[in-house]
């Protein structure tokens, strides 16, 4: 009676305040079957690492469009490392400059959604991965 | 992480949120090595007080489970929550947003706040809210709080989980008649009316204490309790922990608590039969029911007959 449930927090993180984009997509990937929580706003690192670990969720999703990105992200990586919680997938959507996506990328994030980016193929992102992790 | 079901328990049982995230995450998908883990925890379960929190959506439930939380880690208890919101009867996906109320205590480590998709199940739980809380107890939190989804009438369930049942009600739900119906309102150990400063709250305690002078009195000397809070800013929260502590005290010394127990374990038993049975005789079909199961969609076979069927059972009936 096997029942997997793909399951992914999203956060927004710092001062960011815009919540239509990742309401838009929290909406996207539930009517794609997966479980969203959604912790709101105002996120630090810690919390969105806490949150990751107490609902085993199976992706970490980023919504930022504050232009902080650099400050944040790269802490939750860190602490997602030091927690033994590194085996989850880690998604940035929002407004990210292209260098920013590339050094977040090299930082650790496994995929950086941008303006212009289909729901369709965030939620496609996320099935491709957990189809292949459970193969 | 490991996916061992015998260490993630000893880990859990450690303190280690981690594991226990995990091992309910497992049984949540119906893993029944999971169910070995679970097994070894039960001994160790039994210490926290089961506190259920249901009502109407939009009560007001996370920002009371927020404030409660608050309250208890001022007495220096430790506290677990399962928060339960609806799956999509559609997609099968969920959101799950009771945290954005309860961000107050998103560091602290000896809050453990899982949220969970009903999955399907009805009666205002998850399908394995009995396992998830069994597991947050075994961790060594001092109170489990479950706040069920948004109810109507007749979600009820949460009263055979928990030793504490709140009702929320807050002003302006609807007329007197409201208050009379059997279910939900039936079931509080003790009834909040939240939004208390909102037009109306003196007439919904006005309304509840009417209905409860009607109710027969407990057999056991309760006498249920109306508390009126405002979550928001974080009024009557004491007051209302007072109530449940003033709860436990009386369940401990009525007998209440093994009363609870046997209820529980007895639906726990009748849920795991039907549900291990029922899998048992569609694996033992012919083509694992498959064939039954085309006869009643094509309207061959009406419910019933179809169940006759999967049994083996006679359907033709002696007509004189």
């Amino acid at each position: 009676m096997a029942d997997r449930t793909i399951r992914v927090l999203l956060a927004k993180l710092g001062l960011d305040s815009h919540t239509v984009g990742v309401t838009v997509i929290a909406q996207s990937l539930r009517d794609a079957g997966m479980e969203v929580i959604y912790t709101g706003l105002r996120q630090t690192p810690d919390m969105v690492v806490q949150a990751a670990i107490q609902e085993d969720v199976d992706v970490v999703g980023i919504s930022s469009l504050s232009g902080a990105q650099m400050q944040h992200i790269p802490k939750v990586l860190t602490r997602l490392r030091e927690e033994g919680a590194n085996d989850k997938l880690v998604v940035v959507g929002g407004v990210i400059p292209d260098e920013d996506a590339y050094a977040l990328k090299e930082a650790g994030v496994d995929e950086v959604f941008t303006m212009g980016a289909r729901t369709a193929d965030i939620a496609a992102y996320i099935r491709d991965w957990w189809d292949h992790r459970n193969r | 992480m490991t996916r061992n079901p015998i260490t993630l328990a000893e880990q859990a049982r450690n303190g280690q949120q981690a594991a226990g995230a995990r091992l309910i995450r497992m049984l949540e998908e119906g893993d029944e090595g999971a169910l070995v883990g679970l097994r070894t925890l039960l001994p160790h379960a039994g210490r926290a007080h089961w506190i259920g929190i249901t009502g109407p959506p939009g009560a007001g439930k996370s920002t009371l489970v927020d404030g409660i939380v608050g309250e208890y880690r001022r007495r220096d208890r430790r506290v677990g929550v399962i928060a339960v919101d609806p799956s999509s009867p559609f997609s099968g996906g969920a959101i799950l947003g009771d945290r954005v109320r309860m961000q107050s205590h998103a560091t602290d480590p000896d809050v453990f706040i899982r949220s969970m998709a009903t999955r399907g199940q009805l009666g205002g739980l998850a399908r394995v809210s009995f396992e998830a809380s069994t597991v947050l107890d075994a961790m060594g939190y001092d109170v489990v709080l479950i706040e069920t989804v948004g109810v109507g009438q007749d979600e009820v369930d949460v009263v055979e989980l928990a030793h504490t049942t709140a009702v929320v009600s807050i002003p302006g739900m609807g007329d007197d008649i409201q208050s009379l119906k059997a279910g939900v309102l039936e079931v509080g150990d003790l009834f909040i009316v939240n939004k208390a400063d909102l037009p109306g709250a003196d007439r919904v305690v006005k309304q509840l204490t009417a209905m409860l002078h009607l109710r027969e009195a407990a057999v056991d000397g309760w006498v249920t309790p109306i508390v009126r809070t405002e979550a928001g800013r974080a009024h009557g929260i004491a007051e209302l922990v007072d109530v449940f502590e003033a709860h436990r005290v009386h369940l401990e010394t009525s007998g209440g608590r093994e009363r609870n127990s046997t209820r529980r374990a007895e639906r726990v038993f009748r849920d795991v039969l039907g549900e291990r049975a029922a899998a048992r005789l569609m694996a033992a079909a012919p083509d694992g029911g498959e064939a039954v199961l085309a006869a009643l969609r094509n309207g061959e076979l009406d419910p019933y007959a179809a169940v006759d069927a999967l049994l083996g059972e006679d359907e033709t009936v002696d007509s004189d």
